[in-house]
């Protein structure tokens, strides 16, 4: 097995996403396939290889420090499912 | 010659039909689309020509659902955004108004563009114009069988490791991917940001051409947008590729080609020896590993990019007892659909502790050697020519319940967005089934010109875009 069912459901619960008993059996098999087939890197000498972040040469990207028009509260609001005043609105974070 | 059959080349010139077309092109989709479902939302009635003038004046664009376009709903096939209004247009659809364009409805695809196949949308599946029973390919694969079907003029997708040139192949229309870089992607939603890229898909190469000069250009609200010189790309048309050299890669031409699609492409480069294009054997030695590359790079890019659909911001919500990370878990637990959900944890998982280096770093270091084999390649040659996909369009269902055969029929394109390199895939056959065969033209960076002078010689010299689907 190249991930077992318990390392699953961790990463499915480090990526925020729950899963039923189903859902969790065929994904480990499905992951377990996958994850052989991606081992096959590991055949190939990358020790002098750089890693490619970017394929066209490019920098970080700054723009002036001005003001410009941006998105309205109420635009950037208007899909919420929750809100109030100008605030999105979440369940209670802190007990 | 139905209204709905032509092409935006073909109006611009004889400027012709446009006063009947827009209801031409609606009865076409009355007629066939209850077949197809081409469509998440289809076009309204009411949109109609706002100025004859302009590149695209008053020509019908469809538009992949996971483009923004400002106040009208945008889905990605996605349960989790049912409801979401974009406040803003994508760039490119800023472009597409500038030029007089008419926006015609939003195509299916597969969920946040997770597929080949067109069949993981929340809204249904998409069917091969040229057989139901087969898939349209994927994941433009709306736009791709609109298309196919003459249900718009011209779509816009997206292309992360093949979705605008393997549904193109499948459905026998025309599908370009730009050079990294070339066609901003703001309002795009972002699958993985280093390999997205908008393109058009066309009835043929010359519209190809017209709808990159009208979407592609610097923007400065995308930072990975090139700021360089952009060519008028219908002055390739018609250009002598007498002299020109392509490379044929070995590693393309294996035991895994169809032999049909084989058959196809021996016929088509016979057509471009013809034209005087030089072939030459060439070596692509790391192409079996970019399967492996990209579904670790790509997977760990969106699993960080769909991080925001969360039940905050947009659309769908599922609230349950545990507080707030229970309400990300059912949110979206409830609201991804499998495919999202497989991508998003592999995704994590090759990014998590323990595994980043073994993963994702070593998937980083071997896309250096996969660009540099392109590199190299480039210093002999003017292109690379090889099938699109290994096969014609597959049955529907045949790949569904094993991910992995489904990520190895992208086995062609997927090179071409790790190296960052333009691609074009054409319709060069048809399979004894009365299935497409795409060929598939790739340039170094920047050089689509390449591609478009290449693809209209092939496409001037062969009648294959004449062959309409039987609806």
């Amino acid at each position: 097995m190249a991930i077992s069912k318990e390392q699953v459901n961790y990463t499915a619960n480090l990526a925020r996403i729950e899963l039923t008993e189903d859902e969790l059996n065929i994904l480990s098999r499905h992951l377990d396939d996958i994850i052989k087939f991606i081992d096959k890197l590991k055949d190939i000498d990358i020790k002098e290889v750089a890693p490619c972040s970017h394929v066209i040469p490019i920098r970080n990207v700054f723009r002036e420090d001005k003001a410009h028009k941006s998105l309205d509260v109420k635009d950037a609001l208007q899909n919420a499912p929750a809100k109030e005043n100008n605030f999105f609105k979440v369940p209670k974070v802190i007990e | 010659m139905n209204e709905f059959q032509l092409t935006a080349g073909e109006i611009k010139k004889e400027d012709t039909g446009r006063e009947r077309l827009t209801s031409s092109l609606l009865e076409r989709i009355n007629a066939v689309e209850d077949k197809i479902k081409a469509y998440v939302i289809k076009p309204a009635p009411a949109a109609s020509a706002k100025k004859n003038s302009g590149l695209l004046g008053a020509i019908p664009v469809s538009i992949k659902d996971n483009i923004c376009v400002k106040d009208e709903a945008t889905t990605c096939a996605s349960k989790i955004l049912g409801g979401f209004k974009p406040p803003y247009d994508a760039e490119v659809i800023s472009r597409l108004k500038e030029s007089g364009a008419i926006l015609w409805g939003k195509t299916n695809m597969d969920e946040f563009a997770f597929g080949s196949s067109t069949e993981n949308s929340f809204y249904g599946a998409t069917s091969n114009p040229h057989n139901l029973n087969y898939v349209p390919g994927g994941s433009s694969g709306g736009s791709a069988a609109a298309v196919a079907a003459d249900e718009t003029i011209i779509s816009i997708g997206s292309d992360t490791g093949g979705s605008i040139r393997q549904p193109a192949s499948f459905c026998g229309v025309v599908g370009l991917k730009p050079t990294y870089g070339r066609v901003s992607r703001y309002g795009l939603i972002a699958f993985a940001s280093s390999l997205d890229q908008i393109g058009p898909i066309t009835k043929n190469v010359e519209d190809s051409a017209l709808t990159l000069n009208v979407i592609s250009g610097y923007d400065p609200k995308d930072s990975t947008s090139a700021d360089i010189a952009k060519p008028d790309f219908i002055k390739a048309l018609g250009k002598d590729i007498k002299g020109l050299k392509a490379g044929l890669p070995k590693e393309y031409f294996t035991s895994g080609i169809d032999p049909q699609v084989k058959k196809s492409l021996d016929e088509a480069i016979s057509v471009l020896k013809a034209k005087g294009v030089e072939f030459i054997p060439i070596s692509l030695p790391h192409t079996e590993y970019a399967v492996a590359v990209y579904y670790i790079i790509a997977t760990a890019e969106a699993s960080s990019n769909l991080a925001r659909f969360d039940g905050v911001q947009y659309g769908y919500r599922q609230i349950n007892k545990e507080g707030i990370i229970g309400m990300y878990r059912a949110t979206r637990g409830n609201g991804f659909g499998q495919e999202a959900k497989r991508r998003v944890i592999l995704g994590t998982y090759v990014l998590s502790s323990g595994y980043y280096d073994a993963y994702y770093l070593r998937a980083l270091k071997v896309r250096t050697l996969i660009k540099k084999d392109f590199d190299d390649a480039f210093k002999e040659i003017d292109c690379v020519i090889t099938p699109t996909s290994p096969t014609a369009a597959f049955r529907k269902g045949e790949k569904i319940e094993n991910p992995l055969s489904m990520y190895l029929s992208d086995i062609y394109t997927i090179s071409a967005n790790l190296a960052g390199i333009p691609a074009i895939s054409i319709p060069c056959g048809f399979t004894k089934e009365g299935l497409p065969v795409g060929l598939q033209i790739l340039a170094r960076p920047f050089d689509e010109e390449t591609l478009f002078k290449t693809a209209f010689s092939y496409e001037q010299a062969t009648n294959w875009r004449k062959v309409k689907p039987k609806l």
